[in-house]
């Protein structure tokens, strides 16, 4: 009982558990447009892209997180951008664009970050520190999760068009273009929250995995962005507290936590689980069986009351 | 066939002038020039590559003229509007999108309402209209990839209909339809169409044309042939549009 209570009393694991709880929640509320926009790979290469804005930025403004953030915006959208015009104006497709842009990138900021001797080591960045979140770190958060929740909101019916048929969207004068430069940007700034908590590498897995077993669990849109922050919230917290009491590493903590659930819903989801779909499979010939053994069969290609026209 | 010509509808007109529409400078299109009305239910035909995807993205407003006006009722078309509605081929469409068929018939809503406009007692109202003309109500909490290739055609009307779209623009809507399907779609376009809806879909089978529509306009990168069925849907006129006398198919005399 002790043990349980014990994470409470610590001003560090307060500050920790808030932490987790509004950066899991924006990542899991945002992540179900990058499920659904299929935009996992670019979401990856992006978290890579920050690290030599992040050491521009610092190069130029110090550790404030002001700096930081247009650093790491205007490399992410260098990433971005570039990958698009090189996609768009050439054979390359995007993909192998973005793989390039990104690793050079990546490799950039490994040789800036080592030029400016910065406070933000190499292994901080790629792996995160949950405990060490400042209370600037976590007003930083909190402002950024002000900003990106009340736009998904604002703009959910656009989003679900386009996300649900880009072209028919656009044909109906949603600006398509926009508005996933737009999402693009949420990303980002999401990302720059997340990455002084859990880092570069497993970042993806706190954006992806909530609304990936949401996604499994709900035929609904806007059930995924919400359902898929609270999931995120709340295993964020809760794989911090697992942390602590079986003396773990914070963000594989919370990974593992997540990708388990997800494992749980691939397999047992009562709609779309694997197991589940195997069981209602028997379950259905079966029924079918008795109907079979009870009537005689109907004539074929009669159509169905359903189907038949007034 | 029912004569359109007296039709209440008629001054709902979709008037297309020396319409060219090129991809990298290339034309797709020469020069079209084509005027329908509503309630005609048209077949859009042409071999491969004839420019009927391009007239019908086109007229939804996603490839831009490179000269030539559409005027519907009227008025100038310039890029999207909600006026025209456009269904997409069947294997374009995300069957595992997290939405049931009533979420994807209220999406219709959403553009005549736009981005922040209330959803209404009206719109709700609207969303069950069309969803029972389309007789989707037992099926309307159904994930749409839970549904037959009929009924999903029907889920997409269902959303031109709460759209309150009255050009109706469908890409290859018969292809992969069983014969039950087909009956039940063709009777449920000839049902739209004579509420006032103007139908124009793109198809293939040369065999079927007469029994499913009323007119036809016929592509060949220009216009062949455009017209009621009976008139326009020609040996000659289909022999000048696929460029071949070899038409096995049935003869209109």
């Amino acid at each position: 009982m002790n043990l349980l209570l014990e994470p409470f009393q610590h001003e560090f694991m307060l500050r920790a558990l808030y932490g987790c709880a509004i950066i899991g929640f924006l990542n899991g509320f945002i992540g179900a447009f990058i499920v659904l926009r299929r935009l996992a790979l670019m979401a990856d290469a992006l978290t890579h892209s920050l690290l030599p804005g992040l050491a521009v930025g610092f190069l130029l403004f110090g550790v404030a997180p002001l700096g930081l953030f247009f650093g790491a915006l205007a490399a992410a959208l260098f990433v971005a951008v570039g990958s698009q015009l090189i996609s768009r104006s050439s054979r390359i497709k995007e993909d192998t664009s973005l793989a390039i842009l990104y690793t050079m990138a990546f490799a950039a900021g490994v040789i800036l970050l080592n030029k400016v001797r910065s406070p933000i080591s190499l292994h901080h960045y790629l792996f995160g520190n949950v405990l060490g979140l400042s209370n600037s770190d976590l007003w930083l958060s909190y402002g950024i999760a002000m900003v990106v929740i009340p736009i998904v909101v604002a703009l959910q019916r656009p989003l679900l068009l386009c996300l649900f048929d880009p072209t028919v969207a656009k044909s109906q004068g949603v600006h398509v273009g926009a508005l996933n430069y737009l999402m693009i940007g949420l990303l980002v700034l999401t990302m720059i929250s997340t990455l002084q908590a859990v880092g570069v590498v497993l970042a993806l897995g706190l954006l992806i995995a909530p609304s990936a077993t949401i996604y499994l669990l709900t035929d609904s849109v806007n059930k995924m962005f919400w359902a898929g922050g609270i999931l995120g919230g709340v295993s964020a917290s809760l794989g911090l507290l697992l942390s602590y009491w079986f003396d773990l590493e914070t963000g594989p903590c919370i990974v593992l936590l997540l990708g388990g659930l997800f494992l749980l819903a691939f397999l047992a989801s009562p709609r779309y689980g694997v197991l589940t779909k195997l069981f209602r499979r028997r379950h259905f010939h079966q029924e079918s069986l008795e109907r079979w053994q009870k009537k005689p069969p109907a004539p074929a290609a009669a159509p169905t009351n359903e189907e038949k026209l007034h | 066939m029912i004569s359109r010509h007296a039709h209440p509808h008629a001054h709902h007109e979709l008037r297309v002038s020396d319409l060219t529409v090129s991809y990298n400078r290339i034309p797709a299109l020469h020069h079209l020039s084509f005027q329908a009305v509503c309630g005609q239910l048209i077949a859009l035909m042409g071999p491969n590559g004839a420019g009927k995807t391009t007239l019908l993205k086109t007229l939804t407003g996603l490839l831009k003229p490179e000269t030539g006006t559409i005027f519907f009722h009227g008025r100038q078309v310039r890029g999207a509007t909600t006026d025209f509605a456009y269904l997409p081929q069947r294997e374009n469409v995300d069957w595992d999108f997290p939405i049931t068929v009533r979420g994807l018939v209220e999406m219709g809503r959403y553009l005549r309402i736009g981005w922040a406009g209330r959803y209404r007692e009206t719109d709700s109202l609207a969303v069950q209209a069309a969803i029972e003309k389309m007789q989707l109500q037992d099926l309307q909490d159904r994930q749409i990839s839970a549904l037959s290739g009929g009924q999903q055609q029907r889920a997409f009307l269902a959303r031109s209909l709460a759209q309150e779209a009255h050009v109706l623009l469908l890409d290859e809507p018969f292809t992969g339809l069983d014969e039950p399907n087909r009956t039940n779609l063709a009777a449920i376009l000839r049902t739209l169409s004579a509420s006032g809806k103007m139908i124009i879909a793109s198809h293939h089978d040369l065999s079927s044309v007469a029994a499913l529509f009323s007119h036809v306009m016929l592509l060949n990168g220009e216009l062949v042939a455009a017209g009621p069925t009976a008139t326009a849907f020609t040996p000659e006129t289909i022999a000048h549009t696929y460029g071949t006398q070899a038409f096995a198919g049935k003869k209109h005399a």
